[in-house]
C-alpha cells in the first residue's frame, strides 16, 4: 500500500491526462491502469467555462483522486498563484509543483522550487514538487515542507528512460521514509520496472501511455510493469557478480570416467 | 470600464467580479479568478468591485500531465 500525505493507494501509478487521441481513450487507460491519482491543469478558460466543465465532469466520473499542477509556470509568484487557484478549482490540498528554468530541457528551477514549496506548505498545501534528481535539492524541498519527493529519471516527454541510475539510487539510500516518485522521462514499461526495482514508490507517466498507438493496452502493460518492478524489490533482488555459480548442486554428481 | 481578462482587453459596465463574470456568459463552480496577480475567492466575488484597467485571469480545469 501507497501512503502519500496520509491518503492511502492501491496503485503506484500516477497518470497524466494530456495528449491522448480523445477523452474516451483518456478514460479508457485509466481504467485499464487502476490508476487512482491523475494530474491536470488549469488553463484560461475561453468558451465561458463550458470547456473546463466538461473536462472536469469526465474526472470526477472517473471517481480517481485528482493532482492538480503548476506546468508551464516559469517563476515563483506565477506557480504559487497558480496553486492557489488550483486549489479553489479542485477542493484539494495536494499541487504538483513545477517550476521551469529551461525552455528546451523543462528542467526545474530548483532553486524557485524550494521557495515555491516553502510558501506553499505554509499555507497548508501538500507538494508534491517535480525536481531534478539532486540530492541537495531533494534535502531543502525536505526542509522546505515536503513529505514527497518526484525525481525526473529523464526530461519531460523524451522517453528516455533513466539517466542516472546511480542518482536515483542514492536518493532512494538517503531518503528511505520519504515517499519517491519517478516524474517524467519515462519511455516504455521496463525503464519503469528499473526505477521501481531500485525501491522506488510510484512512478507517474503520461506521454508513454497518451502517444502509444493503443494508449489503453499501453496503460495496462505499465501497470504490470510497475507491479513487478515492486514485487521484484519487496522479493530482495540478487547482486550481479562477475563469475559464473553452478545453480544445480555438484554434490552427488554421477562420475562416468 | 477597461479590464483585461485572459490577456483580452474589453470594455464593460461590470462593476465587481461576479456582475463581470455575469456579463461574459461565465457560468459553472469549477472556475478559479485573480485579479491582478491575488486569488479572489468564489465567495468574494460578488463583493468584490472593480477598478478600471483591472487585470482578471478566469482559469478552468484542462488536461495536464
Amino acid at each position: 500500500m501507497l501512503t502519500l500525505y496520509g491518503q492511502e493507494l492501491g496503485s503506484r501509478m500516477l497518470l497524466g491526462t494530456a495528449r491522448y487521441p480523445s477523452p474516451a481513450i483518456l478514460a479508457d487507460a485509466v481504467r485499464q491502469a487502476g490508476t487512482e491519482v491523475v494530474t491536470v491543469s488549469l488553463r484560461r478558460e475561453t468558451a465561458g467555462g463550458r470547456s473546463g466543465g466538461a473536462f472536469f465532469e469526465l474526472i470526477r466520473e472517473l471517481g480517481v483522486r485528482v493532482l492538480p499542477n503548476t506546468a508551464g509556470c516559469h517563476s515563483v509568484s506565477e506557480a504559487v498563484l497558480t496553486a492557489k487557484m488550483a486549489r479553489e478549482v479542485f477542493g484539494t490540498n495536494w499541487i504538483k509543483l513545477e517550476v521551469i528554468g529551461n525552455h528546451n530541457t523543462l528542467q526545474p528551477d530548483v532553486f524557485g522550487l524550494v521557495e515555491a514549496a516553502r510558501i506553499l506548505a505554509g499555507e497548508g498545501f501538500e507538494v508534491f514538487p517535480y525536481t531534478t534528481d539532486d540530492l541537495v535539492v531533494a534535502e531543502r524541498l525536505v526542509e522546505a515542507g515536503c513529505k514527497v519527493l518526484m525525481p525526473w529519471c529523464a526530461p519531460i516527454g523524451s522517453a528516455m528512460g533513466p539517466q542516472n541510475i546511480a542518482a536515483l539510487r542514492t536518493m532512494r539510500a538517503h531518503f528511505p521514509d520519504v515517499p519517491l516518485i519517478v516524474d517524467a522521462g519515462i519511455g516504455r514499461p521496463s525503464h519503469a520496472t528499473i526505477v521501481m526495482e531500485l525501491g522506488y514508490d510510484a512512478v507517474l507517466l503520461n506521454t508513454a501511455v497518451a502517444g502509444a498507438g493503443n494508449p489503453a493496452l499501453m496503460a495496462a502493460a505499465f501497470a504490470k510493469a510497475i507491479d513487478a518492478g515492486r514485487a521484484a524489490f519487496e522479493a530482495g533482488m540478487l547482486e550481479p557478480r562477475d563469475m559464473a555459480v553452478p545453480s544445480t548442486p555438484v554434490i552427488g554428481k554421477a562420475v562416468f570416467s | 470600464m477597461t479590464y483585461i481578462v485572459n490577456g483580452e482587453t474589453l470594455e464593460s459596465s461590470a462593476k465587481t467580479l461576479s456582475e463581470l463574470l455575469l456579463a461574459l456568459e461565465y457560468e459553472g463552480d469549477w472556475l478559479a479568478t485573480a485579479v491582478n496577480g491575488e486569488l479572489v475567492h468564489r465567495t468574494d466575488r460578488a463583493s468584490h468591485r472593480l477598478n478600471d484597467c483591472d487585470r482578471i485571469e478566469i482559469l478552468s480545469p484542462m488536461k495536464g500531465g
